[in-house]
């Protein structure tokens, strides 16, 4: 077993990534949840471009077949406190959630389609 | 293994169950152990990828309606022995469940919860602000007006049970399609006799509707009109931290609640009176917003100061199918024969699902009464009167 580490923050090495798959965890949002891959402080910048590319060779597929994981914010972490001194902004409003529905609101955001 | 069929769906099968979330594999897996045989899920995206996967993974047995104090309780004895029947581990874990409230007015309610409570059974206590402070070193007690505690209470990670039940049901000849979406629904007269999906046809006298929010949905589809509407509610995690917090925290007052998970992470939540809620699938939106990381930071600080300086590190949202009384709809219909429902579970299916599906599976498979699904049938609605329960958070 490979113990080439993908993902630094969580400790998940490319054998650990390869025995998820071949139990069956097919799909990166699975993968990620299985073994922890791109999940901790980095948040996948360090990892989910090496996940994804080898989720294609143990596919045999190519690259931009391989459907990549939801970005969730933030971009880094942030402490409470900081979050804590912001005005609280207004809810999404209705003009822009009607908008939204005419045109789905974003491409990676599987569940909301 | 987990490892899911690709290809053609089956021409036939004894059940099709929509819904890869909790509480359609654990429906499949509760059916295929009673002996039905061929039995199909679909789920369009993958598993867990609905409201299951976004839950806190919180399981709790402190409510202020005795049919939810029993059925919690029923819950939780299932769920302390779900990794072993699983044969995965789920990180079921007891650390109980700490209700606060900083409203004096709410005092009574507590008490008369835990009176409640005592009498079905449930090991809950009356706590003084001062003594939560034994519980959760650093909680902000001077706030508090007093609390329940339940140490029977936990939590689990989703995404385990989830796959848990996916390889009992794979154990159990069970097919499970994940990326296969529902198209149609056949009937013949008052029976369900097939449906169409995006791998082909099934011929069916059996359709269990586990959508969760896309439940409304898809009853439409077979003329049943459910009176489910769909939330959008946030979530957060930290970074990873040292072991500080035991028990849930929960406030009745602020809507607040948050744990620690087993890697470390501070997960939780609050709810928002400003959310809309929706009753088609194709208006969901369940994008994050900044709105809930700042309310969610202050409601945190305000409880628990020292978190402060911890940082959140991941958000994301889900959606609460949710029904007039904030109770499930179980059951089937009148005048639908096949026809059933595990749906509305208003935020409370991951705790709840488990022991729903058992009782579900075995009234489908017997048609014996069972007084839990017939007090949570469809017509309830026009039958009683509504009762919310009180503890019904966020």
């Amino acid at each position: 077993m490979s113990k080439r580490i993908m993902c630094r923050c969580e400790d998940v090495t490319y054998g650990e990534y390869r025995a998820a798959f071949a139990e069956g965890f097919t799909e990166l949002e699975s993968l990620k949840r299985y073994t922890g891959v791109g999940t901790g402080f980095c948040q996948g910048k360090g990892c989910l471009v090496e996940a994804a590319l080898e989720l294609s060779a143990l596919r045999g597929v190519p690259p931009e077949e391989i459907r990549l994981t939801n970005i969730r914010p933030p971009v880094e972490p942030v402490t409470f406190a900081d979050l804590a001194a912001l005005d609280p902004p207004p809810l999404i409003g209705e003009l822009e959630r009607a908008r939204a529905a005419a045109t789905p609101p974003s491409g990676d955001e599987e569940d909301g389609s | 293994m987990i490892a899911l069929p690709t290809g053609p769906v089956p021409a036939t099968a004894d059940a099709v169950v929509v819904g890869g979330g909790i509480n359609g594999l654990a429906t499949a897996v509760e059916l295929a152990r009673r002996g039905l045989k061929d039995i199909v899920v679909l789920e369009k995206a993958y598993l867990g990828s609905g409201s299951t996967g976004r839950c806190g993974g919180g399981i709790r047995q402190v409510w202020t309606t005795e049919e939810n104090i029993l059925l919690a309780r029923e819950s939780v004895a299932l769920y302390e022995r779900l990794s072993g029947e699983l044969g995965l581990q789920t990180f079921f874990r007891q650390g109980g469940y700490l209700m606060v409230t900083e409203d004096a007015s709410q005092l009574d309610l507590l008490r008369d919860a835990v009176a409640l409570q005592k009498r079905c059974g449930v090991r809950s206590e009356f706590l003084e602000p001062q003594d939560c402070r034994d519980l959760v070193p650093g909680l902000s007690v001077e706030r508090l007006a007093g609390a329940l505690f339940c140490r029977d209470d936990g939590t689990a990670y989703p995404f385990s049970v989830v796959w848990g039940y996916a390889r009992a049901a794979r154990r159990l000849g069970v097919k499970v399609f994940i990326r296969t979406e529902l198209l149609d629904v056949s009937t013949a007269g008052v029976r369900i006799v097939g449906v169409r999906t995006t791998r082909g046809d099934i011929a069916t006298p059996r359709l269990i509707n586990c959508a969760g929010p896309w439940a409304r949905t898809l009853a439409a589809k077979v003329g049943v009109s459910l009176p489910n509407r769909q939330e959008r509610h946030e979530i957060m995690v930290s970074e990873s931290y040292k072991p500080f917090l035991d028990p849930m925290v929960i406030s009745i007052s602020s809507g607040i609640y948050f744990s620690q998970g087993m890697r470390g992470e501070l997960l939780g939540g609050i709810g928002d009176p400003g959310e809309p809620h929706w009753d088609a699938a194709d208006r969901f939106d369940t994008r994050s917003q900044l709105r809930f990381a700042a309310r969610f930071a202050r409601a945190l600080i305000d409880h628990f100061p020292p978190a402060a300086g911890l940082r959140l590190m991941r958000q994301w949202a889900g959606l609460y199918d949710v029904t007039p009384d904030h109770r499930p709809i179980l059951g089937g219909v009148p005048g639908l024969d096949g026809y059933h429902h595990l749906c509305g579970f208003s935020g409370h299916g991951f705790m709840l699902a488990p022991v729903a599906a058992r009782r579900m599976a075995r009234h489908i498979l017997t048609g014996e009464p069972d007084e839990i699904i017939a007090s949570l049938s469809l017509d309830r609605f026009e039958r009683d009167e509504i009762e919310v329960d009180a503890f019904v958070v966020g």
